[in-house]
């Protein structure tokens, strides 16, 4: 056991700014910063290579693993097409059992109805790691009510105390090393001497915590899952902060994107395989709490659940977006993701980065605002096949681009119009529209290419095309096209 | 219009497509992964001590006759001579030496984090991932019982443990429906934040000891 010598300060908690969906994110211009910042590509791919090996590990010894990525796709099909059935499920079952459910249209919504709860009863709030908080900018509307909101996951302390936004949904601080974390919390908590080991670090969460879970009042969580069917609500961590967050105090509020319902029971038994074994590498992570309303004698006697919109309901309208909101926030797909291992997570602009963020963000806040991150893919496929619920990112990221470029065409107006690739396009797309004129251009083409082709191949084009032949050659056009060879065949009989 | 009407009005003009008649079970969930484990039960029980204890937590597998002697040496190891018990918990599970500290009338949270620990029984462990399921029913207590103390002392019966979480899941069916809290808890509190390793001992307790009575 490793001691560390600790005299508690009063900790600045430094007032997180726009927290997140910034509304522009522009992947193209923040990814070379972050991949010019070597320590960064050091610690992200040491992280992303060793979680996973470990998730490698724990689903190749799962005979029947496709079996259950195919039942988890069908429990969140079967859900998002009855969404609005099983809501009302839902409210049911809590109201019943002493909670009070809430609907929040929009973030601003959510955070009205959650610092009004709260100002009745406390200053300082207590908060399990939520990306559903993060998303609606909970902590800085709760500061600008004159309340604190103390992270107590190590990742989302270690980010509040640095002044930071998570670069990974799972681990928010994946972009720091050891090193840089001891000398945070020497500097912000006021540790006199610690080492670098991680459990020294992790001990020093403990002490600093501890007072916190011990008197604060009212605790702040999201949901992993809630279910229709019995109203139960689930929490999936490992440190035991979200066990102390959900048990200890007086007053709990949940706060849960409206997709995270599911229908039964039963489907946990899908569920709690899929999440942990595909976030953290585990056959299960260390606490699993389910709980329903309020339990007479054990945990808080008031609780209340809120449901949140804010631009699912948009989601769930594009028939081929849809299958984004099956998401269970594991994070393989981050993991997997040879962008996202990278450029980090802060690249990405958005509360959810990689490829989920890329198909999620400009979804939930319209792709106008997030026109660049459906580029931020290589359209590999690798998220795809690591995705418990089988959502089909590449396919979802192909129709974004779509939609990116009819919207552009669409509300961009002349200078729009004037993009050489738009131009490029229109133009092509008047040559398929006529045979005439289509080998028209392929006898110009041929011709054309007459003074580059060196070998069969063109190594470089010019003016804006030369984009292309810049870091590869382009096979030239043959001599004799197939429609020439078909005239001929056919003459010839 | 309420914030609720309005959501669910949005939900219902985004489902457009799915057709009026389509009841939620018309969309299929074939459920042919595993369903129980047919592997012999000595298999099974020894699998769940070896995942329990891959978690870094220490496991006794004991005859029934040996089980008080077990507890008071794991306690005795580490100098624990008050233990929280909860209510229901089999009163010969306690060794002569110990002074155990009731729930009846409620110990405050500061009892309980500065008590030496606790001894729970358990609903149920689940082999294929050493996890052990706690329904806060009769000896294993409201929630803070087994989550404020350092250490955490759980006894599981042989025939407690099944193979597989689905067969976890359908025997916590009725505790679930009864509207019941049920705790999963897989080894001590770990955290994976730092480069992703993983460290044993955050906030809840960071020792666990199973003892499986066989």
């Amino acid at each position: 056991m490793l001691f560390v010598l600790f005299v508690v300060k009063k900790v600045r908690i430094v007032k997180p700014q726009s927290v997140l969906i910034e509304l522009q994110p522009l992947f193209e211009k923040n990814a070379p910063k972050a991949l010019a910042n070597t320590q960064l590509r050091r610690n992200m791919g040491k992280a992303t290579q060793t979680i996973r090996g470990k998730r490698a590990a724990v689903v190749d010894e799962m005979p029947d693993w496709e079996a259950l990525r195919e039942a988890g796709r069908a429990i969140k099909a079967r859900t998002l097409r009855h969404l609005d059935s099983y809501l009302l499920q839902l409210e049911d079952s809590v109201t019943r059992a002493g909670g009070s459910v809430h609907w929040a249209r929009d973030a601003a919504e959510a955070n009205a109805i959650i610092t009004r709860l709260v100002q009745q009863q406390a200053r300082e709030v207590i908060k399990i790691k939520s990306l559903t908080t993060d998303e609606i900018k909970l902590n800085a509307a709760l500061a600008d009510a004159g309340i604190t909101a103390i992270e107590t996951d190590l990742a989302e302390l270690i980010i509040q105390l640095a002044g930071e936004h998570s670069s990974h949904i799972l681990v928010p601080a994946i972009h720091k090393n050891r090193a840089e974390i001891r000398e945070l919390f020497m500097r912000t908590l006021g540790v006199a001497e610690l080492s670098d080991e991680p459990t020294a670090l992790a001990a020093v969460a403990r002490t600093y915590l501890r007072e916190k879970f011990l008197t604060t009042r009212v605790a702040i969580s999201g949901a992993n899952f809630a279910v229709a069917e019995t109203g139960t609500v689930c929490v999936v961590e490992s440190e035991g902060n979200g066990r102390m967050c959900l048990t200890l105090p007086d007053l709990l509020i949940s706060v849960m994107g409206i997709e995270k319902v599911i229908p039964s029971f039963q489907d946990f038994e899908v569920m709690l395989q899929l999440l942990p074994r595909s976030s953290t590498g585990e056959r299960m992570n260390p606490y699993t709490s389910l709980w329903r309303g309020v339990t007479p004698g054990d945990g808080p006697q008031e609780f209340h659940l809120v449901l949140l919109d804010n631009g699912r309901s948009d989601v769930l309208a594009d028939t081929v977006g849809r299958q984004t909101l099956n998401c269970i926030r594991c994070s393989a797909c981050l993991n997997i993701c040879p962008i996202y291992e990278r450029t980090g997570g802060h690249a990405y602009g958005s509360v959810y980065p990689g490829p989920i963020g890329a198909i999620l963000t400009p979804q939930l806040v319209g792709v106008e605002h997030a026109r660049s991150l459906p580029f931020a893919s290589t359209l590999c496929g690798a998220c795809y096949d690591v995705c418990p619920v089988k959502i089909n990112i590449p396919e979802v990221l192909v129709h974004l681009r779509g939609e990116v470029v009819r919207q552009q065409q669409d509300t961009g107006g002349l200078r729009a119009a004037l993009e050489p690739e738009n131009l490029a396009m229109t133009a092509l797309a008047k040559l398929f529209e006529s045979r005439l004129a289509y080998e028209a251009a392929q006898q110009a083409g041929k011709l054309g290419q007459l003074p580059l082709k060196h070998d069969g191949h063109i190594s470089w084009l010019p003016g804006l095309l030369g984009g292309w032949t810049a870091m590869r050659d382009l096979e030239a056009m043959p001599d004799e096209t197939f429609r020439e060879w078909w005239a001929k065949r056919k003459a010839e009989g | 219009m309420s914030a609720k009407d309005t959501i669910l009005r949005r939900i219902h003009t985004a489902l457009r497509d799915v057709p009026p008649a389509e009841r939620p079970e018309d969309v299929r969930v074939a459920r042919d992964y595993r369903l129980t484990d047919d592997a012999p039960r000595a298999e099974i029980v020894q699998q769940f001590a070896e995942r329990v204890a891959e978690y870094k937590a220490a496991v006794r597998v004991v005859r029934e006759a040996d089980l008080v002697a077990t507890i008071a040496a794991a306690l005795r190891a580490r100098g624990i001579s008050r233990l929280v018990v909860p209510a229901g918990l089999p009163e010969a599970w306690l060794p002569p030496d110990i002074t155990p500290l009731r729930d009846t009338p409620p110990l405050s949270h500061t009892q309980l984090d500065t008590s030496e620990g606790v001894i729970t029984s358990c609903a149920l462990g689940i082999a294929q991932t050493g996890t052990i399921v706690l329904d806060h029913g009769l000896g294993q207590g409201r929630r803070a019982l087994s989550l404020l103390p350092d250490y955490h002392l759980c006894i599981v019966r042989a025939a407690q443990v099944i193979g597989l979480v689905p067969e976890a899941i359908g025997m916590l069916d009725e505790a679930a429906h009864a509207g019941r809290p049920l705790t999963f808890i897989s080894g001590p509190s770990a955290t994976s934040d730092i480069e992703l390793n993983r460290v044993e001992g955050v906030h809840g307790p960071r020792t666990l000891e199973v003892i499986v009575i066989v």
